[in-house]
């Protein structure tokens, strides 16, 4: 099977001198459902952000989809991106757009033409439940509305990677229900790979997932 | 209400840089117009033991723009009593030749006294008289005039850079982040930064339009063309098509160098 990501030896740090991943080796088949779990502080996100390119390898190799991000370049960076669909755990909306053109963001970079965009926009808007939202500014919705307009924005454009971190953090249990949903749909229609950080693994889970867990800088699956 | 205050500060702080711009244009235009009035009437006389022409002293420096022979006639008059005719013809021969010179521009001193020196080189030229007292005093106004000037544009420009400067950290703040968040879906750095080189081009033509509309009305203005008459200049304003294009090249170039900034100096964050 294609791996969509493969790291080797790979260490990852905000500093020379202490590294919060330590040299870790691992893959992930395209097309899998991957759970993350670990501590607080134990350097989930941090390995989320290296797998789109926003903290780069200390040591070791870090090949996602085919790209070697250990000294990548921007413009080959940029393409990358543009296949990946990210939640992140603080959401990063912009202030000053409404949660449309938000959802948008990821059409509006592809170059897709209007109709396109605007069709896309009004699936997602009633998948997570936020039609009567659309031109509202994010700070005036809740932080569990803003978590769901960033996973309809994750979702936008069909990404062949979905990195999620912890996207039902905020929510009630009927809203991640809906998350959860939304994440196996992808994954089961369209293919996508998808990576999702979580402290609790769904019970309601109908597909099949892998799970790793990280503890001391080492990252261990478990079966 | 907020667009508008989006664009507020920027055209404020350009409003300042081409407001000072034009005003010290102005006033180097004034000066400008006053040296042409002491020019005209700023002369030197040279005496000479022959007739030089007016070419020949055109020739050999540039500066001078016309030369007048001054009759001897007034001289001879003061000792005509007892000199007949024929000898006055022969004293008028014998006489040095006077030749009010005048300039092209206002001459600085160091001018004056090359011209001076280097006139005398001639050795038919006796003596030179460039009134220099009056006009030294007439000249040293004008520069300090000048200075004073300056010193008070410079002062409003670095003003306005401060401001801008500190407007910058803000914009830097408030554009930042999106251009972050673009960047996380893979825009390029032209898509990302569009909105901020958009605002830029739109602030520079709202800055330059108000600044036109200010001098069109300032040049037209009655009051304004009185009281230069008065001190008796008469100069442009404001030039509806130049005055107006550097206006526009100015505030264009300063807000886009402030959008390179930011782009330039964007680091995406971890
Ligand atoms: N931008 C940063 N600069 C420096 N250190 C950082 C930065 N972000 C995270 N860290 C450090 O890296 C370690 C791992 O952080 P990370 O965010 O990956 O944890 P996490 O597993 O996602 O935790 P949580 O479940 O609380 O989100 C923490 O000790 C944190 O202090
Ligand atoms: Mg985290």
């Amino acid at each position: 099977m294609d791996k969509v990501i493969v790291a080797q030896n790979l260490s990852l740090g905000y500093s020379k001198d202490e590294f919060i991943i330590k040299d870790i080796s691992f893959s992930i088949d395209s097309g899998s459902f991957v759970f993350i779990t670990g501590a607080s502080g134990s350097g989930k996100s941090t390995l989320l952000k290296s797998l789109y390119g926003a903290l780069k390898p200390e040591t070791g190799s870090l090949v996602v989809a085919g790209v070697e991000l250990k000294g990548v370049n921007k413009s080959k960076l940029n393409l990358l991106r543009k296949h990946i669909g990210i939640v992140f755990q603080d959401y990063k909306l912009i202030k000053e757009w409404t949660v449309e053109k938000n959802i948008m963001l990821p059409l509006l970079v592809g170059g897709y033409d209007k109709k396109v965009q605007q069709d896309q926009v009004e699936k997602l808007l009633s998948h997570v439940r936020l039609k009567h939202q659309a031109l509202k500014y994010p700070k005036e919705l809740s932080g569990g509305e803003q978590q769901r307009v960033a996973m309809a924005r994750a979702l936008s454009n069909n990404p062949v990677l979905i990195l999620a971190d912890e996207p039902t953090g905020n929510l009630d249990d009927y809203s991640s229900q809906l998350i959860w949903n939304l994440l196996e749909g992808a994954n089961k229609d369209l293919d996508s790979t998808v990576i999702v950080v979580t402290h609790h693994i769904p019970e309601s889970m109908r597909i099949e997932y892998k799970h790793f867990h990280i503890e001391f800088g080492k990252i261990h699956e478990r079966i | 209400m907020n667009a508008f205050k989006n664009h507020l500060s920027l055209v404020v702080a350009l409003l300042g840089i081409l407001f000072s711009l034009q005003t010290f244009i102005i006033v180097e235009r004034a000066i400008d117009a006053y040296k042409q009035n002491l020019a005209c009437n700023y002369s030197l006389v040279v005496v000479s033991k022959k007739t030089i022409t007016e070419k020949t002293f055109q020739k050999k420096y540039k500066i001078i723009s016309n030369v007048k022979e001054l009759a001897p006639d007034n001289v001879i008059k003061k000792l005509n009593s007892g000199i007949d005719k024929k000898n006055i013809e022969l004293l008028k021969l014998a006489l040095p030749k006077f030749y009010r010179l005048k300039l092209l521009h206002y001459p600085s001193p160091d001018e004056v006294n090359s011209l001076t020196k280097s006139l005398l080189r001639n050795k038919d030229i006796m003596k030179v008289e460039t009134f220099t007292k009056s006009h030294d005093s007439t000249y040293k106004l004008l520069l300090l005039f000048k200075n004073v000037i300056t010193v008070f544009a410079v002062s409003v420009g670095i003003i306005t850079i401060l401001l801008i400067s500190k407007e910058l950290k803000i914009w830097q703040f408030k554009h930042t982040e999106r251009m972050s968040i673009m960047g996380l879906f893979g825009a390029p750095t032209w898509l990302s930064s569009a909105v901020l080189f958009r605002l830029a081009i739109v602030d520079a033509l709202i800055a330059s339009g108000l600044a036109f509309i200010v001098f069109s009305y300032l040049s037209s203005s009655d009051w304004v063309i009185g009281e230069l008459t008065n001190v008796g200049i008469s100069i442009k304003i404001f030039d509806k098509f130049s005055d107006f294009s550097m206006m526009l090249g100015v505030a264009l170039l300063v807000s886009l160098l402030l959008a390179s900034f930011i782009v330039i100096s964007h680091k995406e964050e971890v």
